[in-house]
């Protein structure tokens, strides 16, 4: 026996809190259901990947079925993980009978937790979780001498020239459909897989992932073309594009 | 409907002066109502330009500032009726000019009349942000060398996002005023030629001034040059763009060095004898 015991691995279990939205229905419930239905509508990833706790304690006495209250937030895609409030016997022989009873495990506390604020009407921008990340830039005119555009989540595309005396600073690649007079910085947040293309090589300085190099540090023979310049072994490498 | 004008560059010494003088007498000489403002406060010039220095009492300052009305300050012009001028204070600095102040004035002289002409102080800085702050449109004057034409281009990043229109998000109109061209040295390469400058900066040509001794002459005499020699290549040069300020649509001819064409046309002659 022992040694069954020592080949089996050492269980590890870790504590940890974190927070959990906690309903409190109201009577009636169906009142309370269209008013958490206007809610979700203004703000429709409210509830988006949140755990969400039951607490019954303000519908004491109220005859309706904490079951069908249950089905009812489960089919609106709330993420129920507990109850609390409740006697267990009322949610037997439901598939919520199962869910922990969250209030005894707290030691009876009577604490609802901290009131938190709604998205208001005004506040009907998606949860941040839906939209997708901006990762690129367009800009529709020439940047011009003296300007500065920055940009560290992605690539930066500029229709028209980037003039001398301009910079150009990208999370991710550069491309200049024009002329490429200024500074061109690129792979600040990619690194060395970014690369700076252009219409029209005549820049002052070009960089990515760090490693920068001046019109003294390439051939002649590339002013003026279209070109991309990427790294290559560690150096900056140029090559004309189609 | 008044047209407020901002004539700027950035570079010091490329003609801005003696542009506002020479756009601004050749529109009043089609009958245009124009007043020309210097708001190159602490420096100012176009009261020479315009032969009115020994005429002015009160300046835009003391305007701005409430220590003279309006019409006390401008100064008509004694050879077109229709031409007014506001000159610069040579004893205050730019801070001495506000924003309201600035906008008042304007204000009040759009009512009367038809082109308000604001002379840029060089540099990027208050005076020149002022000039631009509430102008239509600008000219862009530019000469054909490196320095100039980046010093335009950064000007012209600042009339797209300075100016009150620019940050209503509304269009703003820029023209490109080419002074000082000389073609026998943009031929030689030792100058650029109008086409780089063009595609540097892509704005709109309103002219090409050829660089000429009537330009400077006139400045000293302190008459615009569409004055006081209007049948020079300059003058007719200003007086060209001052009617494609009006809107006319007036090919643009790029000025050639004489000698070169002399010696292509002989060049042809003995090619086909």
């Amino acid at each position: 026996m022992p040694s069954d015991a020592s080949a089996l691995p050492q269980l590890r279990v870790r504590g940890r809190s974190f927070m959990a939205l906690i309903l409190v229905p109201e009577p009636p419930v169906t009142g309370w259901l269209a008013a958490l239905d206007a809610q979700m509508e203004r703000a429709a990833g409210y509830f988006a990947q949140k755990p969400v706790v039951v607490n019954f304690s303000a519908l004491e006495g109220d005859r309706s079925d904490p079951a069908a209250l249950l089905y009812a937030l489960d089919m609106r895609g709330l993420q129920i993980i507990g109850v609390e409030g409740i006697e267990r016997h009322r949610l037997a022989g439901s598939r919520f009978a199962n869910l922990p009873d969250l209030r005894q495990k707290t030691g009876g506390e009577d604490e609802l937790g901290r009131e938190i604020a709604l998205p208001s009407v005004a506040e009907r921008t998606p949860a941040p979780a839906l939209v997708p990340a901006v990762t690129s830039l367009l800009i529709d005119r020439p940047v011009r001498s003296g300007q500065s555009i920055i940009f560290e989540d992605g690539d930066v595309t500029i229709i028209g020239a980037l003039s001398s005396g301009a910079e150009v600073v990208a999370g991710g690649s550069v491309h200049v459909y024009g002329a490429l007079r200024g500074r061109a910085i690129a792979g600040v947040k990619s690194g060395a897989n970014a690369r700076i293309f252009c219409r029209k090589l005549a820049a002052e300085l070009v960089a990515i992932d760090g490693i920068y190099g001046t019109a003294d540090d390439w051939n002649k023979s590339f002013d003026d073309c279209a070109v991309q310049i990427q790294l290559d072994q560690g150096g900056l490498k140029i090559s004309a594009l189609g | 409907m008044s047209k407020v004008v901002v004539v700027t560059s950035g570079k010091g010494g490329v003609g801005k002066t003696t542009s506002s003088a020479s756009l601004g007498a050749a529109l009043a000489q089609t009958g245009q109502n124009v007043v020309l403002i210097d708001f190159d406060v602490g420096l100012r010039n176009l009261d020479l330009v315009m032969g009115a220095e020994r005429r002015v009492v009160f300046d835009l300052v003391n305007v701005v500032q409430g220590d003279a009305k309006l019409p006390q300050a401008l100064i008509r012009d004694k050879r077109i009726e229709t031409l007014s001028l506001l000159p610069a204070s040579q004893t205050r600095d730019k801070d001495a000019l506000t924003e309201e102040g600035v906008l008042g004035v304007i204000n009040e002289l759009r009512a009367k009349f038809d082109w308000i002409i604001c002379d840029s102080p060089a540099g990027i800085e208050k005076g020149a942000q002022l000039a631009m702050r509430f102008a239509d449109m600008a000219v862009v004057v530019t000469n054909p060398e490196v320095s100039s034409v980046r010093d335009s281009d950064r000007i012209i990043g600042m009339l797209d996002s300075k100016t009150l229109r620019a940050e209503n998000g509304e269009h703003f109109e820029k023209h490109l005023l080419l002074t000082r061209y000389n073609a026998a040295r943009a031929a030689k390469g030792e100058m650029l030629n109008v086409k780089d400058v063009l595609e540097i900066l892509a704005i709109p040509l309103l002219g090409i001034v050829p660089e000429s001794a009537d330009v400077l002459n006139a400045s000293n005499l302190g008459c615009p040059v569409t004055l006081h020699n209007p049948e020079s290549a300059a003058a007719k040069a200003y007086a060209d763009a001052a009617k494609r300020l009006r809107g006319e649509m007036l090919e643009i001819v790029e000025p050639v060095e004489k000698k070169g064409l002399i010696g292509r046309l002989f060049g042809r002659k003995a090619a086909v004898a």
